[in-house]
């Protein structure tokens, strides 16, 4: 892909990156309780007597979660381990009820897979690249400490402990901020196609853990640091940036990398060590003897596979090939679930491929974009956009006149059929009145008649104008152009 | 009038639903019993009022014409590691102490709900650790046997189970609930002269019961004879979709399949048990135990559990590693002892709470098994003893195709005297020697009484069956039970 160096006074220095991205499962209940999985509500009210670790509680896996994370697992042509395990990593923390969290260290659900990257997804020939994924795990998320409630005590949130959480590990495939936000983007792409995790950042539905390292280019990997949370394609970007800088300052200045965790502040733009390898916890991970062994058969995996959606690269793949979009139209078409999906609701009111994708993302993205809004908050439906569609399609009303109606469908939430109809925007093809207007046209610009049959005729498109104008946009155009033709040629 | 305290479960059951006295007077006795009894410290706390209330219940539906229970009128003492609803519940630490759940165990709500009611919460050792019920911080309890050498010598019950095994031999409860990680409802019950099972490990739900080492637990009943463990376990027993080990199986009808009938059954005599040292009564005992089972139609085969000397060392790794996770919980944060020195942060509360909370055995036992799981040391001790267990499981897969049943004693000595192991830990683990590998197999074992020492002690046999098979453990129980004779009791001192 591409070739990103640092430059140090030393010469170039190589980048290599390594994700581990921690994803929420969607699911309505914990991973080991009934609990409620929802985001927000008042503190400690999504609160089982297990998720609080009282005594002789014990967990049961949710075996909507463990579907989830080998969807997931197949989504990106994964292993799916058919027998896994439980293991328990133990250390103190207040945000920690049980004293361990529940995750899978030795033997995780989903093992080697990878997901294919494009770095600039407007351009066609940008070289794609395959980043390996050495693991899915699935684990408990922890509590939240809120240190703002009192002066001298910190409260402590239950709502999230025990949600059920994917990490997904990269291998250290990644060389630049570039590829790693493209990773991000991706994965979180198939996740969301996938419905195993909404990937919403903000909301900390997706966050990041950045390995990076720093080498010359050929040499062996150097020394890692961990940094923890991060929580945007952005901050991903920018954390790789100025800590590899840093590493690449700290060698250079003949110090050297520790293995070490860190933090990414966004506004100083500056990662800060959190713990050095030495204060590592020794986290005693053994397998939960609360739980067995997860064993899936045959039948289960199956359903697994049969309720997977067409993820988006088949997606990008077919809309190109069958649907015969450009590669740009295809791929950001099919870049995020919620546009595809809502570009195949509008091809199944029969709208034409090509028709519906430029429209799409010309009009509808511009219109959406102006008004702040998602897809998802779209104020016209995809029926009603192929309503319009379609009046274009078949002469009933021109392009221009279609962004009109188009306007008025936004503000009025009319459909389009009963806009054209109630302010007599339909197309006219009648050849006397088109020929009428013409010759009044060509009567009141008799200079450039006379430079249009001298032989310049760049012209004729001014006369078309004129006479769309005159029509107010009302004229077929295809006729506007014959009975011109004919007209100039007299 | 009879005394009520001297029935048992299925003679309480029966004259409460035949109307000889009611369960209102079974309770009333037994409460007068427990008040009367408070030298043994045996209760942590006292129900009365459960237990007259739940009586009272039974009553009025024996007046309505309702079906009873399996254990309708019949009052029991519940080990106090058991979560009851509204009751303090302590594990017998000081950690819980004042801790009182808003939830009810599955197995005492299964009990409960079977017409049982509650005398109180028994004590025992802290956390179930211990095998003389000396690490209660409530208090050790005293056995109601003695020595016939006239010295009057306090005795421990065995432990953990210990408040139970005494409340039983004192008759201040008719049965009790307890639980056995590593011998802990067999052993005491062996000290005492009554008879306690194991079942399978996944037979009874853990849910709501304060977790030692959650591979090994499993709750049991504890009771006069053989007939009121089988009547209270299928009480106790069932599938419950809270723990993820329970097993998904129905209760078998214990009680209606006993049989002392063990023509066709091949019992199995391990060589290994037989130590260097055994002690000559026990000995004799186990020889004893042969002979009744033979006259009650077994055929009796050597057989050999050749890693039965490792059971006990993997048993302490094992054991304390997953206590030292089990027991991470108890941090001062939520519920329970909280330790906040002057100007302490998270880690120094942490400290001081636990210190302060656990007593030296559980402290012992949770280093122990922080070590056992470290970096560096976690293949050594850990992944071998998960060897060891395996290769345990497999002597008993092994023996199973030459017997059907095991026998041996149950421990390697009569009651020892309190204070007489507390100094030498190795010692004291050493009582477990011959309950473990059952445990570490998950297999149904059972202790009954087997005859009284020369100190005029208690001994008791052990029956150690397949997964699953608590009938054939139950039926041999009840074989040696009718030759052994046992009648002796513990005279009344207290």
């Amino acid at each position: 892909m591409s070739e990103y160096r640092i430059q140090g006074m030393t010469g170039e220095w190589e980048v290599v990156i390594g994700l581990e991205v921690h994803a929420q499962v969607t699911s309505n209940a914990k991973l080991f309780s009934g609990a409620s999985a929802a985001y927000g509500g008042e503190p400690n009210s999504h609160v089982s007597l297990v998720d609080a670790a009282m005594p002789g509680m014990l967990p049961v896996p949710n075996r909507e979660c463990i579907r989830q994370a080998v969807r997931t697992g197949m989504a990106i042509n994964a292993q799916i381990n058919k027998w896994s395990r439980f293991d328990r990593k133990n250390y103190f923390y207040a945000d920690l009820p049980q004293g361990y969290q529940i995750s899978q260290l030795y033997h995780p659900i989903v093992g080697e897979g990878e997901i294919e990257v494009i770095l600039d997804e407007k351009d066609a020939n940008s070289p794609r690249k395959t980043i390996g994924i050495e693991r899915i795990h699935v684990e408990q998320d922890a509590g939240k400490l809120m240190h703002d409630q009192h002066p001298t005590m910190s409260y402590v949130d239950l709502n999230r402990s025990g949600v059920a959480l994917m990490e997904i590990v990269s291998r250290p495939d990644m060389r630049s901020p570039a590829e790693a936000g493209a990773y991000v983007k991706k994965l979180r792409s198939i996740l969301r196609y996938v419905g195993s995790c909404d990937g919403n950042m903000e909301e900390g539905s997706l966050r990041a853990d950045v390995n990076v390292s720093v080498r010359k280019p050929g040499e062996e990997f150097g020394t890692r640091t961990e940094t923890k949370n991060v929580n945007s394609i952005r901050f991903v970007m920018q954390a790789i940036e100025v800590e590899a800088r840093r590493q690449v300052d700290l060698i250079e200045d003949g110090g050297t990398v520790v293995q070490e965790t860190r933090l990414f502040d966004p506004n100083k733009l500056e990662t800060r060590s959190m713990r050095s390898k030495e204060d590592a916890h020794d986290y005693r991970y053994f397998p939960d003897p609360d739980l067995l062994p997860l064993e899936l058969d045959d039948a289960f995996l199956e359903d697994c596979r049969a309720s997977l959606p067409e993820l988006p690269d088949a997606k990008r793949a077919r809309y190109e090939n069958e649907l015969g979009l450009t590669a740009y139209n295809a791929a950001v078409l099919t870049a995020e679930a919620e546009t595809a999906f809502w570009f195949e609701d509008l091809l199944s009111h029969g709208v034409d491929a090509k028709q519906g994708s430029n429209w799409l993302m010309s009009e509808l993205f511009g219109a959406l974009n102006k008004l702040g809004k998602s897809l998802d908050e779209s104020p016209v439906s995809p029926a009603q956009a192929a309503e319009l569609l379609k009046l274009v399609a078949d002469g009933t009303i021109s392009g221009s006149i279609a962004k009109q109606v188009f306007e008025i469908m936004l503000e009025t939430g009319q459909g389009a059929a009963a806009i054209v109809e109630e302010k007599g925007l339909k197309q006219t093809s009648d050849t006397g009145a088109i020929e009428a207007v013409i010759a009044e046209i060509l009567a009141a610009n008799p200079g450039q008649l006379e430079q249009y049959r001298a032989g310049k005729e760049q012209l004729f498109g001014f006369f078309v104008g004129q006479t769309m104008k005159a029509m107010q946009g009302k004229a077929n155009p295809g006729v506007v152009n014959e009975l011109l033709k004919k007209a100039l040629a007299d | 009038m009879t005394d009520l305290t001297k029935l048992g479960v299925a003679a309480i059951r029966s004259g409460v639903a035949n109307g000889e006295f009611t369960a209102v007077e079974v309770a009333e006795a037994f409460n007068a019993n427990v008040a009367a009894a408070k030298v043994l410290n045996a209760f942590i706390v006292e129900t009365p009022e459960k237990a007259i209330e739940a009586a009272k219940a039974v009553d009025a539906d024996r007046a309505a014409g309702k079906p009873l229970g399996k254990m309708a009128g019949v009052p029991i003492g519940m080990k106090d590691l058991f979560a009851t609803e509204g009751v303090q519940t302590t594990a017998a630490s000081h950690i819980l102490e004042g801790f009182v759940p808003t939830y009810e165990s599955t197995v005492s709500a299964n009990l409960w709900k079977a017409g049982a009611g509650m005398l109180g919460k028994l004590n025992l050792d802290q956390f179930a650790m211990g095998s003389s019920n000396e690490t209660s911080y409530f208090g050790n309890v005293i056995n109601p046997w003695r020595r016939n050498d006239g010295g009057n010598a306090a005795l421990a019950p065995g432990g953990s189970s210990g408040g139970s095994s005494a409340a039983i031999a004192a008759r201040l409860c008719p049965a009790a609930t307890g639980t056995d990680t590593g011998g802990s409802i067999r052993q005491p019950a062996a000290f005492v002269g009554i008879s306690g099972i194991k079942p399978t490990y996944g037979r009874c739900s853990r849910w709501g019961i304060v977790a030692f080492a959650s591979s090994l637990d499993q709750a049991g009943p504890m009771a006069r004879d053989v007939r009121d463990c089988a009547i209270m376990l299928e009480a106790m027993a069932g599938f419950d979709p809270k723990d993820a080990t329970s097993l998904e199986l129905p209760v078998p009808e214990w009680e209606a399949g006993l049989s002392g009938d063990l023509r066709g059954k091949k019992v199995g005599i391990p060589k290994e048990y037989r130590l260097d040292g055994i002690d000559e009564d026990i000995a004799k005992m186990w020889d004893n135990g042969i002979a009744w089972l033979k006259d009650a139609g077994a055929e009796i085969v050597e057989i050999s559990l050749p890693h039965t000397k490792y059971a006990l060392p993997a048993y302490y790794i094992i054991a304390p590693a997953e206590a030292s996770s089990n027991l991470a919980r108890y941090d001062g944060v939520r519920y329970g002892l909280r330790d906040l020195p002057d100007g302490a942060g998270l880690q120094d509360m942490y400290a001081a709470t636990r210190a302060a909370g656990f007593g030296a055995e559980v402290r012992r036992r949770i280093m122990i098994g922080t070590y056992v799981l470290s970096a560096g040391f976690y293949d050594a001790y850990y992944t071998q003893a998960q060897k060891v267990r395996a290769l345990i499981a497999r002597d008993f897969d092994n023996a199973w195709k030459q017997c059907d049943l095991i026998l041996a004693p149950t421990a390697p000595s009569a009651a020892f005297g309190l204070g007489e192991k507390t100094s030498d830990p190795l010692s004291m683990y050493l009582n477990d020697v011959f309950a473990v590998p059952a445990s570490l197999a998950g297999l149904p074992a059972m202790s009954v009484p087997g005859g009284i020492d020369k100190e005029g002690l208690p001994l008791g046999l052990q029956i150690v069956g397949k997964a699953l098979d608590e009938q054939g453990v139950l039926n041999a129980g009840l074989a040696i039970e009718e030759r052994a004779g046992f009648t002796a009791e513990a005279e009344k001192w207290w």
